[in-house]
């Protein structure tokens, strides 16, 4: 259970002040010359420390992935990206930092830039994110006004911030698909190796870091790395934003202590399930691309990456969906297929060819219009997908299919029975084969 | 050099080859269908994943992971691969299902049927049915112009086509528009490519999608009798392919051969089959009264003797653009039978003189040597249109390195950057007198290349003084920035005719009071030279011939033909085995893969027959014997597929600046890429380009005046 000295998003819901002025009065931008003025090892070390964890989704720990940066440039500048296109169905936190506590981010950027040598850091947000930009772009100018970024500011480490604006593509939330985006060509997802951090944008080394993870810094080196590692569980450790959706009474967005169970969670920041909890069907507990997990499951489950690991799934971006027994299940995951159908870049052949594929199966078992042995071939096909591709895109279109199967195969297969039984009536029309 | 085991052996790579190499090195077979040798790494179409030990858990694109990238196992043993696991296998099939769901079955009809990437590999590689129930996706076709059919509902998206045409063609005008399932490569623009390498899309395409137009419906792999040739469109000398069946030549495609064309052939090279079928000179022809009439061989030979041994010794012969050196070498030996020395193969006034020394003459730095250089300087030519494959090593050399290029001449798009110094004479004479800015660069270079074109030392209108100062002039430029060192000779004179070389090897020049071609059509005109051959020649002032009794020896009914007082049909160089000497100096032969059409002959034995009749008789009676013959007289012909040097010392000694030099305009030679000789002006195909070229000209110049 977070308290609320230990909240590091206090503005999170724009009730105060976001400019300057407020962001001070939260304590923001306090002693950040002194942390800087430490140097690049420590900050890495305090990150390190500190167990964070990136908040993008994938869970990579941050102060790590910093220390890939080479410890001297050859010559080639380095940069920093933060990935502010938060386009994951389901996830609504990176825009309320934007938004309402955009400083945090700032500062986060100066210090993160420090602790990788960098002197130039891009946010990229989101096409469809235009307030959140202007906010943002407004707090970089007063940050430069203030002298607290730019060259020559009070800080002692040039930093220079570039807002740049992408179109809204989700795949552009990819970290090399956003450097090609950033370097203005079509966002299609780079091969690794080479990674970000030997050869980024620009072929010069980068950092990707989502937006809660670099907002998140100021305040881990401020309080230090073990101020955050004693909040939640080993590997687990610190605060979290959970974005609450679907069919609990308040869904909302809020900040709580990693490793919080799903029940406690859901009662005491969202009011419970719609209709209690035996009407809990399922539940997507990281954004769209994580496998579903069945509702008596997630109940007791703990809100962390390896909690939801030992349950199927994953934490993700922490974007729970929940849905109650008035969800059509199928229907709600074939929604998730048409999304990745419709967001793949068409790059690489397994998901190009894949999504559209298994969009028009799961199209069909919405109806029931299919036969029982289609479920093994369409789980075969996102195995045939998942782990084959340039990008995480792949995976992430496979996965929701794949928790559906396992978690409601029952329910697919009344869903055909029930079709066949009345397909003698209008409307019900058995499938063509193509050629 | 790293290790690393692949299926289990262990082999010793270089640090920059990637898995596919290493696999390769080991003898493992990868399939694959964007991965391309000579193109920018993609790895999209997920055929070559290989399993790795030392990498990540997940199949690998081989192509794009270098063995660099796999870290030895914990107990130091090297990385391993696997190329024969469950795991590959398993992926290899999805793949192969994922790219035949969309792709239609319409095998039966299409073109690539029997040399289709998706066809050997899904029998190789696939499953034995699909799983696929759903509708599949069509695709609207392209148009790409009169050379490339499109049926873009084929298309696996492997963007081999437009990597080729932005990086090794040089125009960005291939794309992968839209996303996901509904991405599709097309011309932002429906119109013609703006390339002339174009076709060779058709060969990259590893499916039916990019298949040959004027090929279309013609013919199956299987039923094509290869022959190995080469190329005479330009002067470099391609190693090409003739696919034939029966008496027909149906297809030209390229083949590999690393000093000139590396594996592309221009489109002229390409689509040239339809000319050999058209405007044949297939039977003799005599004029009677005004016309042309048919006529035997022994009629129309007697009709020659006759005219001949009246002349006497004003008897005269020109080479056109496409002749082999057997024939001209015959030609030549039956001239200097009859007493006169009046031979040539080169445009008019040309100062291009075999008597200075064969480097004087060849392109000495070679094409693969292009890859050296370390500054080229264009003099007079446009080799885009010129010699398209140099062209594209030039582009090669420019894309890998930073390599200053410089142009004096005209100002035209070559597919890479340029300073444009000049296009006139006083421009070179800046460069050779070291007054010009580009010099300092010159001087710097270890390996500069000059490329002097063949138009630059040829001016019809002007005296040969002109020519010959301005070769002086070159090999001055050439001397000072020290193209002209130990190892390096960096003087390359760029011709544009496939006989030119050969021709001025055997010396088919003035020669013993001879006159050269422009002086030969001025005594005809005046009524001083009675019989004049033709060998092939097309691009001389028909008109201005006078009385002079014509005697045209070659394949095409072009200008030559026309003029003729007796045609004498000959081969086409795809109907004969000749000797072609390219603008390196590298001797080559074409080999016969059809024979000539009607009663047509191969030109050497028309000439050996017509020897018999005017007394003169040539001591061979087959091409064996001729060959023995040239080859005691130029030994050097005799070694297929070598270069014999220039002499450095003999070039610098002609290196001078004129005292005064007209100052002539630079032109290209080449005025219309698809028509530059009478096989291309036969061609339909070859029309139809010029055609869509004009087309896109004449759009682009709309759209400009638009803005």
């Amino acid at each position: 259970m977070l308290t609320d000295e230990n909240r590091i998003f206090t503005n999170l819901y724009g009730r105060h002040d976001w400019g300057l002025k407020g962001a001070k009065s939260r304590g923001q931008w306090s002693g950040t010359k002194a942390l800087i003025n430490k140097g690049r090892d420590w900050i890495t070390d305090e990150v390190k420390a500190s167990g964070l964890r990136g908040r993008g989704g994938a869970g990579f720990p941050t102060g790590l992935k910093w220390s890939f940066m080479p410890k001297v440039s050859d010559g080639r500048p380095h940069y920093l990206l933060v990935n502010a296109d938060e386009s994951e169905p389901g996830t609504c936190k990176d825009r309320e930092i934007l938004r309402h506590d955009p400083h945090l981010l700032i500062e986060g950027c100066l210090l993160a830039a420090r602790g990788m040598d960098a002197n130039l850091a891009f946010i990229y947000v989101r096409g469809e994110f235009m307030r959140e930009r202007q906010r943002l772009e407004a707090a970089v100018e007063q940050a430069y006004e203030a002298k607290l970024i730019g060259k020559n500011n009070i800080h002692g480490w040039d930093l220079d911030i570039i807002v740049h604006h992408g179109a809204g593509a989700y795949i552009c939330g990819e970290e090399t698909a956003m450097m090609e985006s950033i370097e203005g060509k079509k966002g299609q997802p780079r091969l690794k190796p080479p990674f970000p951090a030997g050869i980024g944008i620009y072929g010069n080394p980068t950092t990707v870091n989502n937006v809660e993870s670099i907002a998140s810094v100021p305040e881990i080196l401020r309080r230090g790395g073990s101020w955050f590692a004693g909040l939640g569980r080993e590997n687990n450790t610190g605060t979290k934003l959970f974005c609450v959706s679907g069919h609990v009474n308040n869904p909302s967005t809020f900040e709580e202590e990693m490793g919080i169970p799903f029940n406690e969670m859901i009662e005491k920041h969202c009011g419970g399930i719609r209709g209690g909890w035996d009407n809990l069907l399922a539940v997507i507990p990281g954004g769209s691309s994580v496998p579903c997990v069945k509702g008596e499951l997630i109940q007791n489950a703990i809100m962390d990456f390896d909690g939801l690991q030992a349950v199927g799934s994953s934490l993700g971006t922490a974007a729970v969906i929940v849905m109650d027994n008035s969800t059509d299940i199928i229907k709600a995951i074939w929604r998730l297929s048409a999304f990745y159908k419709h967001e793949s870049c068409g790059q690489c052949t397994p998901c190009r060819e894949g999504t559209g594929w298994m969009m028009r199966v799961m199209e069909r078992m919405v109806e029931g219009r299919a036969q029982k042995r289609e479920i093994d071939m369409l789980f075969d096909v996102t195995k045939q997908i998942e782990g084959h591709t340039i990008c995480a895109l792949g995976d992430a279109a496979a996965w929701p299919i794949q928790g559906l199967i396992k978690n409601f195969r029952h329910v697919i297969e009344e869903r055909i029975d029930n079709y066949t039984y009345n397909s003698d009536k209008d409307g019900a029309v058995p499938s063509i084969a193509a050629e | 050099m790293a290790n690393i085991k692949v299926d289990g052996k262990l082999i010793e790579v270089p640090d920059h080859f990637t898995l596919m190499q290493a696999a390769e090195a080991a003898g493992a077979e990868i399939p694959r269908f964007c991965y391309h040798e000579r193109l920018s790494v993609a790895g999209n179409c997920r055929m070559c994943l290989v399993e790795v030990k030392g990498g990540p858990p997940k199949p690998q694109a081989s192509c794009a992971m270098g063995v660099k990238d796999l870290r030895p196992a914990p107990d130091g043993s090297p990385p391993e691969m696997f190329t024969n696991t469950p795991m590959v296998k398993k992926a290899r099939e999805g793949v192969m299902e994922f790219l035949l769901i969309n792709h239609p079955l319409d095998c039966p009809i299409c073109d690539q049927g029997g040399e289709c990437d998706l066809q050997d590999q899904a029998v190789a590689f696939g499953l034995d049915g699909s799983r696929f129930s759903e509708n599949k996706r069509a695709v609207e076709d392209k148009y790409l112009g009169p050379l490339i059919k499109t049926q873009m509902s084929r298309c696996i998206h492997c963007t081999r086509c437009v990597r080729f045409t932005t990086e090794i063609a040089g125009v960005s005008e291939l794309g992968l528009l839209g996303r996901g399932e509904d991405a599709q490569i097309t011309p932002y623009i429906e119109r013609a490519l703006g390339s002339e390498l174009s076709g060779n899309v058709i060969d990259l395409c590893p499916v039916g999608a990019l298949t040959s137009k004027p090929y279309e419906f013609n013919a199956r792999p299987w039923e094509l009798v290869k022959t190995e040739s080469i190329d005479v469109m330009d002067a470099l000398g391609s190693a090409i392919r003739l696919d034939s069946r029966g008496k027909e030549i149906m297809r030209i495609v390229p083949l590999l051969n690393e000093d000139i064309n590396e594996e592309w052939i221009s489109d002229k090279t390409r689509f040239i089959w339809d000319g050999l079928k058209s405007q044949r000179l297939d039977r003799s022809y005599v004029k009677k009264g005004n016309k042309l009439v048919e006529a035997s061989w022994d009629e129309a030979l007697n009709t020659v003797a006759r005219k001949v041994k009246k002349a006497g010794n004003k008897v005269g012969a020109i080479a056109g653009d496409l002749a082999g050196v057997e024939e001209m070498y015959a030609l030549k030996l039956l001239l200097n039978g009859l007493g006169s020395g009046h031979t040539d193969c080169r445009p008019p006034m040309s100062a291009i003189d075999p008597g200075i020394d064969r480097g004087a003459y060849i392109f000495n730095p070679t094409i693969a040597g292009i890859e050296e250089a370390d500054v080229i300087l264009i003099i007079g030519a446009n080799p885009r249109i010129e010699a398209s494959m140099l062209n594209a090593r030039i582009r090669k050399a420019w894309r890998s390195k930073d390599l200053p290029i410089a142009v004096v001449g005209e100002k035209a798009d070559l597919t890479y950057d340029y300073q444009h110094l000049g296009d006139d004479v006083e421009t070179l004479k800046a460069l050779a007198t070291g007054s010009h800015k580009f010099n300092k660069i010159l001087k710097k270079a270890k390996k500069p290349i000059i490329i002097v074109g063949e138009n630059a030392v040829s001016h019809a209108s002007e005296s040969k003084k002109t020519g010959r100062d301005i070769l002086g002039m070159a090999l001055m430029i050439a001397n000072n920035s020290g193209a002209f060192s130990e190892n390096w000779n960096g003087l390359g004179l760029l011709h544009n005719a496939a006989s030119r070389v050969g021709g001025l090897d055997i010396g088919f020049v003035p020669h013993d009071n001879g006159v050269c071609s422009a002086d030969q059509i001025k005594l005809a005109a005046k009524g001083e030279l009675d019989v004049l051959f033709l060998l092939g020649a097309d691009e001389y002032d028909m008109s201005a011939m006078g009385e002079s009794f014509v005697v045209y020896i070659g394949s095409h009914g072009d200008a030559g033909a026309h003029r003729a007082d007796v045609i004498l049909p000959a081969a086409a160089y795809t109907e004969k085995s000749a000797t072609y000497v390219n603008t390196e100096g590298r001797v080559q032969r074409t080999n016969r893969a059809i024979f000539p059409p009607g009663e047509a002959k191969e030109d050497w034995a028309i000439i050996r027959a017509l020897s018999e009749k005017v007394g003169v008789i040539l001591d061979f009676d087959n091409l064996a014997q001729l060959r023995a013959v040239l080859y005691q007289d130029y030994p050097h012909l005799a070694q297929v597929n070598t270069i014999l040097a220039g002499d450095i010392g003999k070039m610098k000694k002609k290196a001078k600046i004129a005292a005064k030099t007209k100052n002539v305009k630079f032109t290209s030679a080449v005025k219309n890429y698809y028509l530059t000789n009478p096989i291309a002006r036969a061609s339909k195909v070859m029309g139809q380009c010029l055609q869509a070229a004009d087309a896109r000209n004449n759009n682009s110049k709309q759209a400009e005046q638009v803005k």
